[in-house]
């Protein structure tokens, strides 16, 4: 069971005393969300569609639409809303993922610079989208970012899905940096010294002895934050973007909007998403148990 | 300044060093020559370690200064790395890369740093872990190894940029007894082939054995130092003769 200081574990002397508030003991790492999707039995889907399956029959009973005709529905768009809806949330995942590492690492990198300026500066772009909402984020990229923009010539179109992607991606770079940089403060300065004893350049001992010996303590909050970013995907169906969601929405109108059709069709949306996420998850909190021991 | 062999090979002159407000070095002075085995010993928070961390640069000196070869160690146009290629150290933690084997531990500076040809470097980084008697150890991670078969290691990598000088930071004082010979026999092989050698030490034994030259600092300064055996049997100040009292 984990320790929450002032909640579980016994007061020293046994004195009756009011610990001061600490929230790092609600939240001691970065991995609440994965933890808890981890600790999900695996035959939650199953409840879910007995819920989603359930919920029809009972709250509309009495309408016009039978259970059977909404999940024929379903039965219908359901190759659609897999092949051309979660597909694209998984593509853009992937893109976010990418650029948001690549950024990131840049990013972190430059937080742990020798250099003040770069310092500081990475300190500043990283707080500022590690802390700012990130549909409020979307919306500035979408708005502010050209449709289009002219290289070497060429006009070269930035698709919708691009221009979230990209949106998607900034607080991926902001989280993934302070992730570089608590890795690699955590290798403990001994080892820069050893390296240093042995005249190896500061860039030589970043890239060869510390940030290798930092990776596999990235590798599970790296992929804590994938699982995050994949749940966030459908804040792009409010720009517009065809991701799942804005398909399940076009296939409910023209399914004529029936009310019946609501829960079948997200919760299958839903349904898609854990199945994605909960190995993920599992992998992650595995990961992070086998690093935490052996390093 | 050019440097010959006549010439001390490091030589500490008035050394001062502050952390903070805190003067942990008031004012140090030794001369080291080629082939010496020096032994710095003294009360623990006496600035012995930060001593010999000042002599490769790995902290820097508010007072004095220091030369190894001929070369100001902190003068502002040094090339630390060129510094570093000389000296070697060994630390009390061992300090191992912990990702790579014990035989990758040996390889990499010289492969890294000096950009030597491997098959080179791999023979004789096979060579020196034969020299520190770790034969069949070399795919061994730091992980795997015991206390003193990692500061072996440690003592090959260094040895492997094959250094004029090394520096022993108590490397034994991390160590079970049992364990502390085998490093200590590596080490008095290494001062027979005529290493120059400064150890920060509690091992007096030892220190007797194998210096040249023993010297004792207290609350950052050096209070004596003179040859083992007029040290040992004949101390004249009261500081150090309190102090070998405790010890011996």
């Amino acid at each position: 069971m984990k320790r929450i200081s002032g909640i579980n574990t016994p007061l020293k002397g046994g004195m009756a005393v009011l610990k001061p508030f600490d929230i790092n003991a609600l939240s001691p790492d970065g991995y609440i969300f994965t933890r808890w999707l981890a600790a999900l039995p695996w035959w939650t889907p199953l409840v879910m569609l007995a819920i989603i399956w359930g919920y029809p029959t009972i709250a509309y009973a009495q309408s016009g639409l039978s259970i059977y005709d909404a999940f024929d529905a379903l039965w219908r768009w359901m190759p659609f809303l897999l092949v051309s809806g979660f597909s694209f949330n998984v593509l853009i995942s992937f893109w976010t993922l990418l650029i948001g590492t690549v950024a990131g690492v840049a990013l972190g990198l430059g937080q742990i610079s020798t250099f003040g300026p770069l310092r500081a500066f990475s300190w500043f772009i990283t707080q500022l989208f590690r802390n700012s909402p990130w549909l409020v984020i979307l919306f500035i990229v979408l708005l502010a970012l050209p449709f289009e923009f002219t290289l070497f010539g060429q006009t070269i179109r930035v698709p919708d899905w691009m221009k979230g992607v990209f949106g998607l991606s900034l607080p991926i770079m902001a989280n993934i940096s302070e992730i570089v940089r608590g890795a690699v403060q955590s290798v403990p300065t001994a080892q820069w010294e050893a390296a240093e004893s042995l005249a190896f350049s500061r860039r030589q001992i970043l890239w060869q002895i510390i940030l290798p010996q930092c990776f596999k303590r990235m590798l599970p909050p790296w992929m804590n934050w994938y699982a995050i970013l994949t749940m966030a995907t459908p804040l792009c169906s409010l720009l517009g973007i065809e991701e799942i969601i804005t398909l399940s929405r076009q296939a409910m109108e023209s399914e004529d909007n029936q009310p019946e059709l609501l829960v079948p069709f997200y919760g299958f949306a839903l349904l898609l998403f854990f199945v994605y996420c909960y190995p993920i998850a599992r992998l992650t909190m595995r990961l992070e148990r086998h690093y935490a021991v052996k390093l | 300044m050019t440097w010959t062999a006549e010439k001390p090979i490091v030589s500490l002159k008035d050394v001062r060093k502050s952390f903070g407000t805190l003067e942990v070095l008031k004012g140090v002075s030794i001369d080291v020559m080629k082939g010496e085995v020096i032994c710095i010993i003294g009360p623990s928070g006496s600035g012995k370690s930060t001593l010999i961390r000042c002599i490769n640069g790995l902290n820097d000196i508010q007072g004095g200064s220091i030369f190894v070869q001929g070369k100001e160690v902190h003068a502002t146009n040094l090339d630390k790395l060129e510094l570093r290629k000389k000296v070697g150290m060994v630390f009390q933690q061992y300090n191992l890369f912990p990702h790579k084997t014990a035989l990758q531990n040996v390889m990499m500076a010289p492969l890294k740093v000096l950009k030597e040809n491997k098959t080179d470097v791999e023979s004789r980084a096979r060579q020196l872990i034969k020299k520190v008697r770790l034969e069949g150890k070399e795919d061994s991670y730091p992980g795997e190894l015991s206390g003193g078969q990692q500061q072996r290691v440690a003592i090959a990598r260094s040895l492997a940029m094959n250094p004029e000088v090394m520096l022993f930071d108590e490397v034994t004082a991390a160590l079970d007894p049992e364990t502390v010979k085998e490093v200590l026999v590596t080490i008095r092989e290494l001062a027979e082939d005529g290493m120059t050698c400064i150890l920060v030490t509690h091992e007096m034994g030892f220190a007797r054995e194998v210096a040249d030259h023993i010297y004792f600092t207290d609350r950052g300064v050096i209070v004596e130092h003179g040859p083992p055996k007029t040290f040992f049997d004949d101390a004249q100040d009261p500081r150090t003769k309190e102090f070998l009292g405790q010890i011996l």
